[in-house]
């Protein structure tokens, strides 16, 4: 047990002695909720538009102030042809051109039917979409403001209670998630790392020959990367509390433990690539490929699962990170108790299992 | 120049013989571009709804109906009462539910007002929310067209008021395909990744194995040296990017509408600062695991502020500014713009200009930052 501890010591010291490394490790998780905090959103304001008024009467002046006043639109440029705005959609300059057709005052006083074009850089559907969604709700509340009409106007109020997340706060989204992907950095690829530098400097073989069981070398050299990772997902947490006010609900110690669980799938994960590769730079691709990329795309972290077509959606049922998010958004947001996340922690459980049986298969194999 | 041509050998020798990591620079990029492009088709499908009918009149059952037609709503459940729906909410079997409350086209005939609730669950991020703002299109939808049948019936056509009809038109992408949105973009960002980590772990390894010395002692110059290790990583890029375009029109039928040479025109400058800044960061780096976790930091920030994902435009100001220095957000407008709307050279030239400025930047921070005496 002696050698043992030495050796952890040997090897925090080794981690403690590479400040950069250190500073990334720390400054990754914040910096990654920072960006996700503050730049990385799907709201859109200040649209950049380019209008194309064939009128240039007094009221299509006022239907354009309208639309730029929500703070939604920023005009760039007025256009006098089609093809200044094709110009325009070329660069990336603007998103959305705007056509009001002639004697637009004359005809909306005359009560007829006035035809707007709304045309958009459909290169980016999503964005288009909702562009085009938005701007044709301004013109139609600017129908109403300024038509005089006898007819009662007919309208459906929607209602809508956001459950759980009432403001629609996105860090109660991110911040999970967050989680999920650092550990997933740390600890699996980090361990894949340490242990594939050895065998690429020769200094495994120097080890196995010492007295420590080479289960305990494997141990003494992943624990201080746990013992980091931990730290860094109460940091994410912290800073979600402090900067985003995302609660927890549920009990902090169940919360704790169930990422200790996925800690140890993520441990298991690195082991077992480590075992598999011979150099660092197959160890890093692999992680990269198989641990990062699935835990960034098929978690539900950035895309909805729900979406996808069946087969990812298959595939997503592998994937760690997906059970570990849900399960800290139902304890941190619904305030869920053991018994609703027991059937997921049961998976994750399942899955250190296996995979360490794995890595020890493979590690028995190799240093027989 | 001989030297030259040897160290590319050298180089290329080492990348082929290493049966481990060439699968891994050649299929799973591919199957990444495959997977990614399918998982990143982010059009919200399939939400779960359940709707609580109390009102049981025509327009009732006519907007089911125009819920039912729009194919992205599977509609769980019709329970009978609230609490029943509330139940279906809480053990995550829906994830909106629609309440019409009752009288509710008596009312809406008689003062023209209606409501109906809509309850969310917002927990699942986009799936509810944008489900639900979809659910606010055909609700809309269903208004004007009872309106119409309303109006048409109780008022003369002059009180109406004016009619404003808007129509959109989506230019280069009419049927808003979003593979062909993201598939191009992740090109871009799959290249640069892969040729960052390869050259940022290269000189590192050399120096942590010791076979740096080796070289050290031969005659080769600084620039030599970074060639040397450029050129390859610059052909496999290249090479790369190929082979990606056509699994993008084979597969997802990207439209290639502008100038080839004007993409690989492109990725060789972007490529080349790229490289730049991989080869710098194994300069300045002690271990292959220091040098990994480098590049590893800027990739994750690059590809989240690329632009690929969410839209440079919906940034706060001082992070748009922030995207200017970032080779992946320019790789990814540039592919956008060329590929799918064809936008000429100078069309794009901002993103070259300061690509290459970039790359200027870039390299000259590698040749410094190399020495070959500690």
């Amino acid at each position: 047990m002696r050698s043992f501890i030495a050796f952890i010591k040997k090897e925090t010291f080794h981690i403690l002695r590479d400040t950069r490394t250190l500073y990334i490790l720390f400054g990754m998780p914040i910096a990654l909720v920072l960006i996700f905090g503050y730049t990385v959103t799907n709201e859109f304001k200040n649209a950049s538009v380019a209008v194309y008024d064939k009128s240039n009467d007094p009221l299509s002046g006022q239907l354009i102030r309208h639309l730029t006043s929500s703070g939604h639109f920023r005009l760039i440029k007025a256009v006098r042809s089609v093809e200044e705005l094709e110009d325009l959609f070329m660069t990336g300059d603007v998103k959305l051109g705007i056509m009001i057709p002639a004697h637009f005052e004359k005809n909306f006083h005359d009560h007829k039917v006035i035809s707007i074009q709304l045309i958009t850089d459909a290169t980016e559907p999503n964005y288009a979409a909702t562009l085009t969604t938005y701007a044709s709700r301004m013109i139609q509340s600017f129908k109403k403001k300024n038509a005089v009409g006898s007819m009662p106007q007919f309208t459906i109020d929607i209602e809508t209670r956001m459950l759980y997340n009432p403001t629609l706060i996105g860090a109660y989204n991110f911040i999970p998630g967050v989680v999920a992907l650092i550990l997933m950095l740390i600890c699996a690829m980090m361990t894949s790392l340490t242990i594939a530098r050895e065998k690429e400097l020769g200094t495994m073989d120097l080890l196995l020959v010492s007295p420590l069981n080479p289960i305990l070398i494997i141990l003494g050299k992943v624990t201080p990367y746990i013992v980091l990772s931990f730290i860094n997902a109460l940091v994410v947490f912290g800073m979600g509390y402090l900067i985003f006010e995302v609660p927890i609900r549920g009990s902090m110690v169940l919360l704790l433990a169930l990422t200790v669980l996925y800690l140890l799938v993520a441990l298991a994960l690195g082991i077992l690539i480590s075992t598999k590769s011979n150099t660092q730079q197959t160890a890093m691709m692999s992680s990269l490929f198989t641990l990062l990329m699935p835990t960034i795309l098929l978690s539900g972290f950035i895309f909805p699962i729900a979406s996808m077509p069946k087969f990812l959606q298959v595939i997503s049922m592998i994937i760690p990170a997906k059970y570990f998010i849900m399960i800290e958004k139902a304890i941190m947001l619904k305030g869920a108790d053991w018994n609703a996340v027991a059937f997921y922690s049961g998976i994750l459980a399942l899955m250190v299992l296996v995979l360490f049986i794995a890595a020890w298969r493979n590690f028995k194999v190799i240093y027989k | 120049m001989r030297r030259l041509g040897y160290i590319i050998r050298k180089e290329f020798i080492q990348i082929l013989r290493n049966k481990a990591i060439l699968p891994l620079m050649t299929i799973v990029p591919i199957v990444q571009l495959i997977l990614l492009t399918f998982a990143a088709d982010s059009e919200v499908e399939n939400v779960r709804l359940a709707i609580v009918d109390l009102d049981r009149s025509p327009a009732s059952r006519l907007l089911i109906q125009k819920i039912t037609y729009a194919d992205r709503f599977i509609i769980e459940d019709l329970p009978a009462s609230v609490r029943q729906a509330d139940f279906m909410m809480q053990n995550d079997d829906a994830d909106i539910v629609l309440t019409i409350p009752g009288q509710f086209e008596k009312h809406y005939l008689k003062t023209g007002q209606g409501q109906l609730q809509l309850l969310v669950n917002a927990i699942n991020g986009q799936q509810a929310t944008v489900g639900a703002a979809y659910l606010g299109t055909i609700i809309q939808g269903f208004n004007e067209e009872l309106k119409l049948e309303v109006t048409r019936t109780v008022f003369p056509a002059q009180a109406a008021g004016p009619i404003l009809k808007t129509e959109p038109a989506y230019w280069f992408n009419p049927n808003l395909n979003f593979k062909h949105f993201m598939a191009p973009g992740i090109m871009g960002e799959l290249v640069t990744i892969l040729v960052m980590l390869l050259t940022a772990m290269n000189i590192v390894r050399e120096r942590e194995i010791g076979t740096i010395e080796q070289i050290n002692v031969t005659p080769i110059r600084k620039w030599e040296f970074i060639l040397g290790k450029m050129i390859p990583f610059l052909i496999i890029g290249m090479i790369l990017l190929a082979v990606g375009l056509s699994i993008g029109k084979i597969l997802f039928d990207v439209p290639f509408r502008g100038n080839l040479i004007v993409v690989f025109a492109y990725c060789f400058v972007n490529l080349t600062a790229v490289l730049g800044l991989g080869l710098f960061i194994s300069n300045i780096s002690d271990t292959q695991q220091q040098a990994m976790l480098t590049t590893f930091f800027f990739v994750i920030i690059f590809i989240l502020m690329s632009g690929l994902f969410t839209p440079i435009e919906s940034m706060p100001e001082f992070a748009q500014y922030l995207t200017i220095p970032n080779p992946i957000a320019h790789f990814v407008h540039v592919m956008r713009s060329v590929l799918l709307k064809g936008s000429s050279v100078t069309d794009i030239s901002y993103s070259f200009k300061v690509t290459a400025l970039l790359s200027f930047i870039f390299n000259t921070l590698a040749v410094l930052s190399y020495r070959k005496v500690n």
